[in-house]
């Protein structure tokens, strides 16, 4: 029997008690159609001049290190690298917009907004490079591990932030993650416990178009992820991601917003990435190169740059010492990469619990003995 | 104010209470010690074991939570990041599961990804078991998954006693603790007062229940009730059972275990979790390779069967009961099978 054959169906309605109605009107918390821009347009003349040129040389420093790591992988000193060509605007606004108290949580591509943040650029590779999963302090760094499960460090942030304003300590927290990661179930949860709780967080969407070779279309049948925020009751922003001081600005304006007690927003950067997903992935299986280039027209730091010469803030010089700069980053960073990692096996059993179990102090034994006898081997 | 102990002062105390008692005296020492889950504010639980601390310490303090288990999960490991100790509940054993990433990519590995800077303070408490006449998805006993996963502690209480002194150890503990509650045992009795509570048991001790010769009884949690009636009834037979009481599985007092093993010559574990690569299949290996001179007979496993929890009328066949135990016991005759 279907729902129209029940009798009286036809004009049955979930009806409410008089006392429901929706909480929030849900037309301020919808983002704007179009992403928003400031480069470009009227809005750049009241930028702050200093803002954008401190952004352009983290942007030409982002670069180079990009271009850096994808290099090193090929000589074989790093495991794998997730370049973030073309999305450098979004992962150094994101480091900017924080400060010194505030908390970032990063995805796995996200090494150059540690770096932005004042993450040594060698301790933000450990990982990639395979010597240990996390090459930093977090606490001292207020940099959260970078992390591979999809989505998992969205909570994380969450927890932190209400955490904090529990104390009544002014932290905010940044959570950076890619539309695929959209998807997962801990983006939801993440989303609905920070608006419940009104925590002090800001999700940090950065739509490269991709998830690996899945396109946003076969992702989520969503108007757009900004979109999303609405259903879970906060304000959802729309962004060009290759824009950095739009992704500068709208992001400042939510960590604004969190900092008085406005609770969380969700920012979608809409960008681009150049590069394959990793140097291990073949991109040409997936997308056109005719995409690919009309991207790089748009790209973040020629886009910033124009601005910057159009409005004499910056001259052939100064383009030429942020690249400078740049180049020599780069090149501390190879010759550094360059030294083979010291690397101490019974480290393995360091730091699996506060104290050893018996379990693995005999495990940890074993290893020593091995280590032992092929040193003697190594003499003989 | 109505305590629990102003309550309960004349009456023996159950281990729900005790629970109780171990997670109000945590937060009343430490304001970093939180409780969070499903209903564990207004209502105190579905099982009552955080009763009243919402309203002795505030929401803020003992929060109900959206329904989300990774959620609660992956929040509370950023508000142990930020320093607190946050006591969580997962309604049931087997709506852990939603939360096992956060568990077993977060939770267990945090301290070792950042090297010893970040480690993990959280309890996860976790009602298991069967033999409550649950429906699907109310008695599983998931202890194995737990045990397999490198970072966290795995502890369940068989005693009023020690509900509330490992969970105290728990709470201090600067490491993960799936602290595995058997849920049949809820309202178990003894004549521990919540006036004067007991000593913090340290976690990773195995305890001897029941002294004995001829054979060890090796069990924890929800078995141990079963395993001391079954010594009790064996007796008649001529058999004069030693029962350990694990409390903490991992770490695995292995010590104990082989020191009692070697006593007796022979030893069964006994549990309501699976047998198949179950936690008795960990232990019945550890104590053959160490105990191998001293044993007369192979170490036998008393176990759940196989299958999938079964329905609450059917339960009673698949938990090892005394019975089974003692079946067991006599299997042990082994040189005079062979
Ligand atoms: C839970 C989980 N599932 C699968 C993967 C494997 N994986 C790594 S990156 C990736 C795609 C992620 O895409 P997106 O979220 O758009 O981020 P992007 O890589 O584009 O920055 C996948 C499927 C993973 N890391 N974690």
């Amino acid at each position: 029997m279907t729902v129209q054959e029940l009798p009286g169906a036809a004009s049955y309605r979930p009806t409410p008690p008089p006392a429901w109605k929706p909480r929030t009107d849900p037309a301020p918390l919808l983002p704007d159609p179009e992403p928003y821009r400031v480069l470009g347009t009227d809005a750049a003349a009241d930028f702050a001049p200093d803002v954008l040129r401190r952004l352009y040389t983290e942007l030409v420093r982002g670069r180079r290190y990009n271009t850096q790591a994808t290099a090193l992988t090929k000589q074989g000193r790093l495991a794998v690298y997730p370049s973030s060509t073309g999305q450098e605007a979004c992962e150094v606004a994101a480091a900017l917009v924080l400060e010194d108290q505030d908390w970032l949580f990063p995805s796995y591509r996200d090494t150059l907004a540690a770096v932005a943040r004042g993450l040594d650029p060698v301790e933000a590779l450990t990982l990639l490079r395979g010597d240990w999963h996390t090459g930093y302090d977090p606490r001292e760094h207020r940099i959260a591990p970078l992390c591979t499960p999809l989505a998992t460090q969205l909570p994380h942030a969450v927890g932190l932030a209400h955490a904090a304003r529990l104390k009544g300590d002014d932290v905010v927290a940044l959570a950076m993650i890619g539309d695929g990661g959209t998807s997962e179930g801990d983006f939801h949860e993440a989303l609905n416990f920070a608006a419940v709780w009104q925590a002090p967080v800001v999700f940090l969407v950065q739509n490269n178009g991709f998830a690996i070779s899945v396109p946003l279309h076969k992702q989520t049948a969503a108007p757009s992820l900004a979109h999303k925020a609405v259903g879970y009751g906060m304000p959802g922003r729309l962004v060009d991601g290759n824009d950095a001081a739009a992704v500068h600005q709208v992001l400042s304006e939510a960590v604004a917003r969190a900092r008085r007690g406005g609770g969380p927003t969700l920012v979608e950067a809409v960008t681009y990435r150049i590069d394959a997903h990793t140097n291990a992935d073949d991109a040409t299986r997936y997308r056109g190169s005719a995409e690919v280039e009309a991207w790089r027209r748009h790209d973040p730091v020629k886009l910033l740059e124009r601005e910057l010469t159009e409005r004499g803030l910056i001259d052939e010089d100064g383009i030429q010492e942020a690249a400078g700069r740049a180049e020599e980053m780069a090149a501390r960073l190879r010759e550094r990469m360059n030294a083979d990692a010291v690397l101490n096996p019974m480290d393995l059993f360091t730091h699996v619990y506060a104290e050893q179990t018996a379990q693995l102090r005999e495990q940890a034994a074993q290893l020593r003995a091995e280590l032992d006898a092929e040193a003697e081997g190594d003499d003989r | 104010m109505t305590t629990v102990a102003a309550r309960t002062a004349a009456k023996p105390a159950t281990m729900a209470q005790a629970l109780q008692r171990a997670m109000r005296d945590a937060m009343a020492e430490d304001p970093n010690v939180i409780v969070m889950g499903e209903d564990v504010g207004t209502l105190g639980g579905v099982f009552r074991v955080t009763d009243g601390l919402a309203k002795e310490f505030g929401e803020d303090r003992c929060t109900d939570t959206p329904l989300a288990e990774a959620g609660i999960l992956g929040t509370a490991v950023g508000m142990a990041i930020y320093g607190m100790r946050p006591v969580v509940e997962m309604q049931f054993d087997a709506f852990a599961y939603p939360a096992f990433e956060q568990l077993l990519s977060h939770v267990a590995k945090m301290r070792n990804r950042t090297r010893g800077a970040m480690p993990m303070p959280l309890v996860v408490r976790v009602p298991y078991g069967g033999g409550i006449g649950g429906v699907e998805h109310h008695s599983d006993s998931s202890e194995a998954y737990y045990m397999a996963t490198p970072g966290l502690h795995v502890v369940t209480p068989a005693t009023v006693e020690d509900a509330y002194g490992l969970l105290r150890a728990a709470i201090a503990s600067d490491d993960p603790v799936v602290f595995l509650e058997p849920k049949r045992l809820y309202w178990s009795k003894s004549d521990w007062s919540p006036e004067s509570p007991a000593a913090v048991e340290p976690i990773g001790r195995a305890v001897v229940r029941r002294a004995g010769r001829s054979a060890t009884l090796i069990t924890y949690g929800p078995s141990l009730p079963v395993c001391m009636e079954a010594a009790e009834a064996a007796q008649a037979e001529g058999w004069d059972l030693e029962v350990v009481d694990l409390r903490s599985l991992v770490p695995f007092d292995d010590e104990t275990v082989c020191a009692s093993v070697r006593r007796t010559g022979r030893a069964i574990v006994v549990h309501e979790a699976t047998g198949f690569a179950g936690p008795g299949a960990e232990i019945a290996a550890r104590v053959s390779e160490r105990c191998f001179h001293h044993l007369e007979a192979p170490v036998l496993r008393v176990t759940g069967f196989d299958i999938p929890y079964p329905p609450p009328m059917l339960e009673r066949h698949h938990l090892p009961g005394v019975d089974r135990v003692l079946d067991a016991v006599a299997r042990l005759q082994w040189e005079a099978q062979s």
